[in-house]
């Protein structure tokens, strides 16, 4: 028994804890949600958060930060709606450019020493510029087929459920359990011994950016398939959200410690913040302190959980 | 000789070349129209830069981590609570100021006790800090565009010898931050723990008074830009500081300033500033549309910051 409530079993259930409080005050508050509709309705938008939180959870793990993800969704999400959508061969070839620019953008980094913080803020404005320029005014039209893959309604389970359980699924196997990917983690807990072993810091800088590329423009195109049409506007503060949300998730700023499953617990967490928030009839103008009030308050538990653990 | 040579040295260097250099195309471009108006707007705006990247330069001092990322929501707070305690009645402007400046001491107590007590980095509890500041303007504000008392507009926007005079008040204000950088027992401290916090800590600092000063002064900056800001843009907006949050940041780096901590300049700060308001108003004349501008304004940064930094990698 003691072993089952250790602080650390309790640290890791911190995060699914967290989200099915949430849930639970919803379904008491409005019991309406607890459908498959209601169910839908709560957490379409939490699949584009949880792609963008494991973008940013990839380079968290090798002690960087990226402040340019919600500019770089953004830019994404307007090239789906525009040349993905009119000219399918030019729409994949920049979304494949902006995965490799991130890669370089990791080379860069890495090879010049430079702080990513900076890095990523003046990159930033490049996203943000670049979707101005591909959309200068809200628009554009989703392509059929993340379309009607964002609105799929499997029996039973809704969608939303399954994709967040695929994704966490996915990337917790490969970044957590395959070869490749202690390595990866290898180089955000202690890169100078992972050096010495013969790898490549500059690789595996590169492959963890290229990989929050990617699940940045998967998360670009989730969203689109959601809304419908775009705007340069429409994804900025994704850059806060997914670090909030790999945070809550139970992911460390240093030490290559995270975990891709609370990273999208965390995600459902903070998208489900906002719902809960009007569901409580509390004034609108509360709903973004709510998220940081449900940061702050997850954070102090984990605190409690540590000082515990400690006095062991 | 040698001089010369540590002049080239000096890491405010950089910041001032690039100001230097873009407003001389800017002034190319234009033959020469203008070019003292733009200086004059752009010694005003930079000056709105310096007050908040003063406060963010010390923090960031701190060492690896340490960013005020609430500063955006605390000068929208600081703006919007003194613009509604006023009313636009010239009487109340000391109490207006004071509520500012009391605002942005709060924001920077919550901010340290979060860091101190929840033991979370500082950019999660100050990111944190911040939706609730956030929201709590937006409850205050009710959308409404208080007016600013006409003796804080005309002090904002007036003009000596054609120079701003809220230029020449955040050049002393900036003279203030290096004396105190440089020459007192807390700036050295700051240095000394951005260098290495336990070391500072051996040698009898008092680190963790130290960063509570340091990040209530840094949001007590904040409130008092979003006090002048405000009166300068004809009252509070939600979104008056949003842009503030990036550039803090980016002035406190392109002028000279080591993000990794223990190493900082005051009159990087005015450079900087100066130069990311003239390349704006270059890409601006030279009639780059928004989205251009913002790509070649973060290419540059970037730029900037690969010219300056220099370092490989040590292994």
């Amino acid at each position: 028994m003691s072993a089952l409530l250790s602080p650390r079993v309790l640290r890791g259930l911190l995060p699914p804890l967290s989200l099915a409080a949430l849930l639970i005050a919803i379904f008491w508050l409005q019991p309406r949600t607890m459908s498959y509709f209601g169910l839908n309705l709560l957490l379409n938008l939490a699949v584009p958060i949880a792609l963008a939180t494991i973008a940013q959870m990839f380079i968290l793990c090798v002690n960087e930060l990226d402040l340019s993800i919600g500019g770089f969704v953004s830019l994404v999400a307007c090239i789906t709606a525009t040349w993905l959508h009119d000219t399918p061969l030019l729409g994949i070839a920049a979304l494949v450019g902006l995965i490799v620019a991130y890669a370089l953008l990791g080379a860069l980094i890495h090879i010049r020493n430079l702080p990513s913080i900076v890095v990523t803020l003046g990159m930033s404005f490049v996203w943000l510029g670049l979707a101005v320029l591909v959309l200068p005014t809200p628009g554009g039209k989703a392509p059929e087929y993340i379309r009607s893959l964002m609105t799929l309604k499997p029996s039973l389970v809704p969608f939303p459920i399954i994709a967040s359980v695929v994704i966490a699924g996915v990337v917790h196997l490969f970044l957590m359990r395959s070869a490749v990917g202690t390595v990866l983690r290898g180089a955000g807990g202690n890169p100078r011994s992972l050096e010495r072993a013969g790898w490549s810091l500059l690789k595996i800088k590169m492959s963890m950016f290229a990989l929050a590329g990617f699940f940045g423009v998967l998360s670009g195109m989730a969203l689109v398939g959601l809304t419908t049409s775009a705007d340069a506007n429409i994804a900025l503060r994704y850059t806060l959200l997914s670090i909030a949300g790999v945070i809550l998730g139970g992911g460390e700023f240093v030490g290559g410690r995270v975990s891709p499953i609370g990273a999208v617990i965390g995600a459902m967490t903070l998208a489900l913040a906002g719902s809960f928030l009007s569901f409580l009839r509390l004034n609108p103008d509360w709903q973004i302190g709510a998220q940081g009030a449900i940061l702050i308050v997850v954070l102090a538990l984990r605190v409690l959980i540590s000082r515990s653990e400690a006095k062991r | 000789m040698k001089r010369l040579a540590s002049l080239l040295k000096q890491p405010w260097l950089w910041a001032w070349g690039g100001a230097l250099a873009v407003w001389l195309a800017t002034a190319a471009y234009t033959q020469g129209q203008g070019s003292g108006q733009v200086l004059s707007a752009a010694l005003t705006f930079g000056a709105f830069f310096v007050i908040v990247a003063l406060g963010q330069m010390f923090v960031i001092t701190l060492g690896p981590g340490n960013v005020d990322l609430s500063i955006p929501a605390c000068m929208t707070l600081a703006g919007t609570v003194s613009m509604k305690a006023m009313e636009g009645s010239g009487a109340m402007l000391p109490i207006g100021l004071l509520l500012a400046l009391a605002v942005g001491l709060v924001v920077g107590g919550v901010n340290y006790t979060l860091i101190r007590l929840l033991r979370i980095p500082p950019i999660i509890a100050t990111l944190s800090s911040s939706f609730i500041f956030q929201s709590a303007a937006i409850w205050w504000n009710r959308g409404l565009r208080v007016k600013p008392p006409t003796a804080l507009a005309d002090f904002a926007t007036a003009k000596v010898a054609g120079i701003p005079v809220i230029a020449i008040a955040v050049i002393l204000l900036a003279a203030c931050g290096h004396v105190l950088l440089t020459r007192t027992v807390y700036g050295r401290s700051v240095v000394a723990i951005g260098q290495n916090m336990r070391a500072a800590h051996l040698a009898g600092i008092k680190v963790e008074r130290v960063r509570a000063a340091t990040y209530m002064m840094c949001a007590t900056l904040a409130g008092l830009c979003g006090f002048l800001l405000a009166g300068f843009s004809g009252g509070a907006a939600l979104n008056m500081g949003e842009e503030y949050l990036l550039s803090s940041i980016a002035v406190v780096v392109i002028g000279g300033t080591s993000v990794a901590g223990g190493f900082a300049n005051v009159p990087g700060l005015w450079g900087a500033a100066l130069f990311l308001f003239l390349l704006v108003t270059m890409l601006n004349t030279m009639g780059a549309g928004a989205g251009l501008r913002m790509v070649l304004t973060g290419l540059i940064i970037i730029g900037v910051i690969v010219a300056a930094s220099g370092g490989k990698r040590r292994t």
